[in-house]
């Protein structure tokens, strides 16, 4: 239990002079399912983002699988991260977008098996076979030859779920991966995220504002209040029995926001 | 008098003369717009500082003065051209310091998404390059490269001005041995336009080929 995939220490990030994450520290437990939520603006994009080394850190330390993610070691001293350590930790993580970001000019089976063959050396024939399998996994097995600009949102965002998964990496990132569809798309990309919780044993960190699907999917949930945990715990005691003002106050707005919990 | 067969043939002679600039310039000048536009752009310092420096000399001199520097001045060091290579040269150079624009500006316009979206595949930089970024800038340069072809195009009849026999330089011997100008001076006129109609065929074929698939994107 001691040996956390995710170990995040005294994280800090500023944009210029706005503080957005402040002294944050949390760890997460291979497997672990964990939903991240909070108002907007509360920091937890930028997390993500972090993690996935999207965003530089401004301060503190990030740990990957047991090596930290900024620095490395050289001669035995600890130094700032190059791009080939960066390449080396990423191939732990995957990301899902809230806007998909499928490649406009590649078919979706293309999507799919760009990043196996070049970044794994995976053989074309072995990576359509996974993709295939993929794309069956996330109900579109006929829509390996279309093109990302056929598909309804929910099919691009369930393309852009199998993309990332094709990489096998052990923690997934997503982050408001249904804020962009409409609503009646976004059942169809929950119902494949719940099954990818239930059957397999990734870590996956979820910032999210369904907050129902957060109580169904999530291990722990962690509410973010202006980049600090405010309250953390299992989603029956943060759903049902707050303890913190602030969360009260952010899920009653929510519900009156027409989310359901 | 009478023997306008002869003197057609020698435009059509400086006419080939003209499209050969043309394309080897285009070509020199494509390369030279990868290289300085990618250089503009290019993760270390002493390689943009060059980029930029080029193509802001070669946008802010006259290409006569190019030519006349690479013809006259070169030899001086030791470097001599023949005209056809000078007047390639000076083309190449010039147009492909607009295109380095052109490159770098439609590489930036490449939504931040998609190069997010190749990080988070783990791609190396050159893959983001080789397979993402620059499939979806290309159809953004296209119809701009378009326009410097035919800029190129027009440009080249600077190099009669280094005795080379291109189509304006013909134009100018016929008129001057037939006492006739509109002739002759026609003539060119409907070659370039000929071409330039070519150029701008050629660029609206290659923009349906590399945007199949694109449709409804943006
Ligand atoms: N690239 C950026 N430059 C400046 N400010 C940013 C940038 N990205 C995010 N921010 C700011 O950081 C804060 C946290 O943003 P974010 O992590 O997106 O919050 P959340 O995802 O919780 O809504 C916001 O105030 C946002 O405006
Ligand atoms: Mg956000």
């Amino acid at each position: 239990m001691d040996n956390p995939i995710i170990r995040i220490h005294d994280l800090k990030k500023s944009f210029g002079p706005l503080t957005v994450i402040d002294g944050l520290s949390f760890d997460v437990q291979r497997g672990e399912k964990l939903a991240l939520i909070g108002p907007s603006g509360s920091g937890k994009t930028t997390i993500l983002r972090m993690l996935m080394t999207l965003e530089t850190i401004s301060g503190g330390r990030i740990e990957v699988c047991g090596e930290p993610l900024y620095q490395m070691r050289r001669n035995g001293a600890e130094v700032p991260a190059d791009e080939a350590h960066l390449h080396k930790m990423r191939r732990h993580i995957g990301m899902v977008f809230q806007h998909f970001n499928l490649f406009p000019h590649k078919s979706v089976l293309d999507n799919i098996t760009l990043a196996p063959i070049l970044t794994q050396g995976a053989k074309r024939a072995e990576a359509e076979k996974q993709a295939r399998e993929l794309l069956e996994m996330v109900g579109l097995a006929d829509k390996a030859g279309s093109m990302p600009s056929q598909l309804s949102g929910g099919q691009k965002q369930r393309v852009a779920i199998a993309r990332a998964l094709a990489l096998k990496p052990e923690i997934m990132l997503f982050d408001e991966v249904t804020s962009a569809l409409d609503p009646e798309l976004v059942e169809e990309v929950l119902e494949v995220m719940k099954r990818l919780a239930d059957e397999t044993d990734m870590t996956m960190l979820l910032v999210t504002h369904e907050m129902g699907f957060a109580r169904e999917f999530a291990d722990r949930v962690l509410f973010f209040d202006k980049g600090r945990i405010c309250e953390q715990g299992t989603p029956e005691q943060i759903f049902t029995n707050p303890a913190q003002d602030r969360t009260r106050t952010f899920l009653r707005k929510i519900i009156a926001a027409g989310h359901r919990v | 008098m009478g023997d306008w067969a002869g003197y057609l043939v020698l435009i059509l002679e400086g006419a080939w003369v003209t499209v050969r600039l043309t394309v080897m310039g285009c070509a020199l000048a494509l390369v030279v717009a990868f290289v300085a536009g990618l250089g503009r752009i290019a993760p270390w310092a002493p390689v943009r500082w060059l980029a930029t420096a080029y193509i802001e000399f070669f946008r802010g001199t006259s290409i006569f003065v190019q030519l006349f520097w690479i013809y006259f001045v070169l030899p001086m060091t030791g470097v001599s051209l023949g005209a056809m290579e000078a007047g390639v040269l000076a083309l190449g150079l010039n147009v492909g310091a607009y295109g380095a624009e052109v490159v770098r500006g439609a590489i930036l316009a490449v939504p931040n998404d998609q190069r997010e979206a190749t990080v988070a595949l783990n791609m190396t930089g050159w893959q983001r390059l080789r397979h993402v970024i620059l499939p979806q800038a290309l159809p953004l340069m296209l119809p701009t490269f378009g326009n410097n072809a035919i800029e190129l195009l027009k440009a080249t009849a600077v190099v009669s001005l280094i005795s080379l026999a291109d189509m304006t330089f013909q134009g100018q011997i016929v008129r001057s041995q037939t006492g006739n100008t509109i002739v002759p001076f026609l003539t060119i006129l409907v070659l370039y336009f000929l071409m330039s109609l070519a150029i701008a065929g050629a660029i609206g074929w290659l923009e349906r080929r590399v945007t199949r698939g694109l449709d409804g994107v943006r």
